[in-house]
């Protein structure tokens, strides 16, 4: 991988984690009385490590200018493997996790191994870990095929990648060591939050300089998806983690907001980082390899338009509906109850467009497990969107809300449509990459969707059924004008549900094992086979700009 | 015509991340400026005090060990939560929470007005196994707490830190932070004066976890789990009044 890098490149490359070792080295200094140092150890191993990863091909001779005739693929593949990576890890916690709600003591008595340290340690897992390298792998494929440009150089897409999970190893390994800022889904603490922000805008500029030298005249839906995903995501994380470190040397630090503007503030990241991350990024996953799978265009080129526009505008004022009957002023909650039925309506339009597209191909979705995983996360998407708009309603909400219901809604999110259009777009996306004519079982793809689907139907009927007798218990009165059960009578009645959503889990786990198993096994198969160069088709478009080099 | 001008705006790019940019920025906008400008977002509490040294750093624990993903400290104005667990939240309560920590979910109950609940001795024996007080209970056990030493020497920084985002500590607070974390906890020592006379009589000075000589962790998130609710009396205040 490195031997295709320009020896300026590998220069260049040296050079910036040179500069990385060197933060993590002041870091590891100014630190040394608190965790801050140890965060400063771990970016100047890494800093090392990638200077290591460069020289070990430093000498190699300076790659042909044949390059610049292909697509440049080679972030996109480590991408995959770092996100299936992440899968597995963040799942597991995830078991371990639910476990815990189950039986209490299956862990160790340390702070490391506490339920609230290891919570989002899954969370970021698989949201930042998982979904992030998917999307950041996929946009690098998707962007220079609907393009047909090759990526403008081949450093900044490894920074954003390597630079990406440094955060996300910051993230991880800052919440077992009780590093926090507690805003749920912005965990990391003001030094990893800065750190994004630079990986975050080499992102978007590697992005717009590529859709700049592009041979379509048009930009293609998928790339406004991953484009409206890559925007508001930087506004929403600088936003949401403005704060004031107690001082440069230490992790901790006090946000910016308090009180209810902060409430607001967090819920309107919160809700956001699941429409711009956890949807327009996957909705343009999905509008790439959903028709190219079936072999079929996008049913409405229309419904795209509304969908997306619609989407844009209206999830930002859906994030009030967390704060139902909370402190925060009423017309709030109000506006934000109101976009939220509304936003019914773009997020139909897009499943509906996915499923339409699908006519005509139904008898792929049969045959093909790969094409049904992009399906059912249709579906799914379809199906918690709706519940989304129902559960934002207040009535609706002063049941559900706190109750496991939303953990079941958040589930038939991630595992129904998130994680299901992922491993449907990775399936058809790695024989692609490694240029082998299909995975190596299609079997095992199969019986990972069976997993898969099991695990979602188990996991978000369990969590139904505890969080509507949760919230019922909690607000049935007895004939006396008085509250009928206790807290504890309550959660008791939890146990059975948190033994089945632990089984639903890790039936999923499961299949993300199997998945991986599949995709390493198919690179296996491709380094046995003799490279199918002859013959490609998929290749840039070879007038001007294409040719030139963009360092 | 709309089709027309569409794909026109698919044509550019620079003009495509643009409306992207206007077209999301509106609604938070629109939700968030307003309540930093409209006064009554957030009620008077003349009463409303800051939290310790020793509180804070009790709070800080809080966040670090992930309390709030199981526990809210919002209590909406619904009948059957105000009479679970007292009157429901007001916005001023959590007016200097540096984060907020109102939580989404409840694995365990809403400690809003935990403050005054139980005893000292209920919490440590709590903390350290969740289930020598509550047999059903799925809380995880926090043994380290009694163990680990209160790290103090920062407490200052943090003050000032929280100064700097809007709360408002005094220099003698600031200056005092540190002696003022062990002698909330140390009753018979000469810092122990010094607490309530910086930030009132009605603060809570005691051995929290029981051994007065040493300040642990297990003090700090005790003394922090028993002033929940009771920074300021507006929300008793406005329930007697409209009871009356």
């Amino acid at each position: 991988m490195i031997a295709t890098l320009t020896v300026a490149e590998r220069q260049r490359a040296i050079a910036i984690s040179a500069v990385l070792a060197l933060c993590g080295l002041a870091m590891a200094i100014a630190g040394r009385e608190d965790l801050f140092g140890v965060h400063g150890a771990i970016v100047l191993i890494f800093g090392l490590g990638c200077i290591g990863l460069v020289m070990s091909s430093y000498f190699a001779p300076e790659p042909s200018d044949e390059r610049l005739k292909r697509y440049y693929d080679d972030p996109t593949r480590v991408g995959i493997v770092l996100s299936l990576g992440w899968a597995v890890v963040g799942m597991f916690f995830g078991v371990w996790v639910a476990a815990l709600l189950a039986w209490p003591d299956l862990t160790f008595d340390a702070g490391w191994a506490s339920f609230g340290r290891l919570r989002p340690v899954h969370t970021s897992g698989v949201i930042f870990g998982f979904g992030g390298n998917a999307l950041i792998a996929t946009s690098f494929h998707v962007l220079q095929r609907t393009t047909r440009a090759r990526l403008p150089d081949q450093f900044s897409p490894w920074f954003v990648l390597i630079g990406y999970n440094l955060f996300c190893v910051l993230a991880a390994s800052g919440y077992l060591m009780g590093i926090t800022q507690s805003k749920e889904y912005a965990e990391p603490e003001w030094y990893a939050d800065l750190w994004l922000v630079i990986v975050w805008v080499t992102y978007f500029l590697l992005y717009i300089r590529t859709l700049q030298r592009r041979k379509e005249p048009h930009i293609y839906v998928a790339n406004w998806y991953y484009m409206a995903f890559i925007l508001v995501v930087a506004v929403l994380h600088i936003v949401n983690n403005l704060a004031v470190p107690i001082s440069f040397g230490e992790a901790k630090s006090y946000s910016l907001f308090s009180g209810v503007q902060d409430a607001m503030t967090q819920w309107w990241y919160g809700h956001n980082a699941v429409a711009f991350f956890l949807t327009s990024g996957f909705l343009g996953m999905m509008y790439y390899y959903l028709p190219k799978r079936a072999g079929r265009p996008i049913y409405s080129y229309r419904l795209s338009i509304i969908s997306f526009w619609g989407i844009t505008f209206m999830y930002m004022w859906a994030g009030s509906h967390h704060l139902h009957y909370t402190a925060l002023p009423q017309w709030v909650q109000t506006l934000g109850m109101t976009f939220s039925v509304v936003l019914l309506v773009p997020s139909w339009a897009s499943a509906g467009n996915a499923l339409a597209t699908l006519n005509g191909a139904w008898g792929k979705v049969r045959d093909d497990a790969t094409l049904r995983f992009m399906m059912v996360a249709a579906v799914f998407y379809g199906l918690s969107t709706f519940e989304g708009s129902f559960m934002a309603i207040r009535a609706v909400n002063s049941l559900s809300h706190y109750t496991d219901w939303t953990v079941g809604h958040v589930h038939a999110g991630a595992l129904g449509w998130v994680a299901m259009i992922t491993f449907g777009s990775l399936y058809a996306l790695v024989p692609w990459m490694w240029k082998v004519e299909r995975m190596y079982s299609p079997k095992l793809i199969e019986v990972h969707f069976w997993f898969a689907l099991a695990g979602t139907v188990i996991y978000v009927f369990a969590m139904w059924n505890s969080g509507i007798i949760q919230g019922l218990m909690w607000r049935t009165y007895n004939d006396s004008g008085t509250l009928a059960y206790s807290f504890i009578d309550s959660l008791v009645a939890m146990h059975p549900y948190y033994i089945a959503r632990t089984v639903g889990g890790l039936l999923f786990l499961l299949g993300a094992i199997v998945a991986s198993y599949n995709v390493w096994m198919t690179i296996r198969m491709s380094r046995s086979q003799a490279a199918a160069g002859a013959g490609d088709t998929d290749l840039p478009a070879l007038q001007g700009a294409a040719l030139q080099a963009g360092e | 015509m709309r089709e027309f001008f569409h794909r026109k705006l698919e044509r550019s790019a620079i003009g495509f991340v643009l409306a992207i940019i206007g077209v999301s920025a509106i609604g938070g906008f629109v939700e968030i400026a307003p309540l930093f400008t409209i006064g009554d977002t957030v009620e008077k509490a003349p009463d409303m005090r800051v939290y310790t040294p020793l509180e804070l750093a009790g709070r800080n624990i809080y966040i670090r060990e992930g309390c709030y993903a199981c526990h809210s400290q919002m209590i909406r104005t619904l009948r059957d939560e105000v009479e679970r667990y007292g009157p429901y939240s007001l916005a001023v309560e959590s007016k200097y929470d540096h984060p907020m920590l109102w939580g989404s979910k409840r694995t365990g109950p809403d400690i809003a007005r935990l403050g005054g609940k139980y005893s000292d001795a209920w919490h440590v024996a709590h903390l350290i196994n969740p289930r020598d007080v509550v047999p059903q209970s799925v809380m995880p056990r926090y043994g380290w707490l009694m163990r680990n030493e209160l790290k103090t020497e920062d407490l200052g920084r943090h003050l000032k830190a929280q100064r700097a985002v809007g709360v408002p500590y005094t220099d003698a607070q600031i200056a005092n932070a540190s002696s003022d974390a062990y002698g909330q906890a140390s009753p018979d020592s000469a810092f122990a004066s010094g607490v309530s006379e910086r930030y009132g009589d009605a603060t809570n000075v005691r051995a929290f976890d029981g051994e007065p000589g040493r300040l642990t962790e297990m003090d700090a998130v005790v003394a922090y789990l028993q002033v929940l609710g009771r920074l300021t009396d507006a929300a008793h205040k406005q329930a007697a009044t409209a009871e009356k």
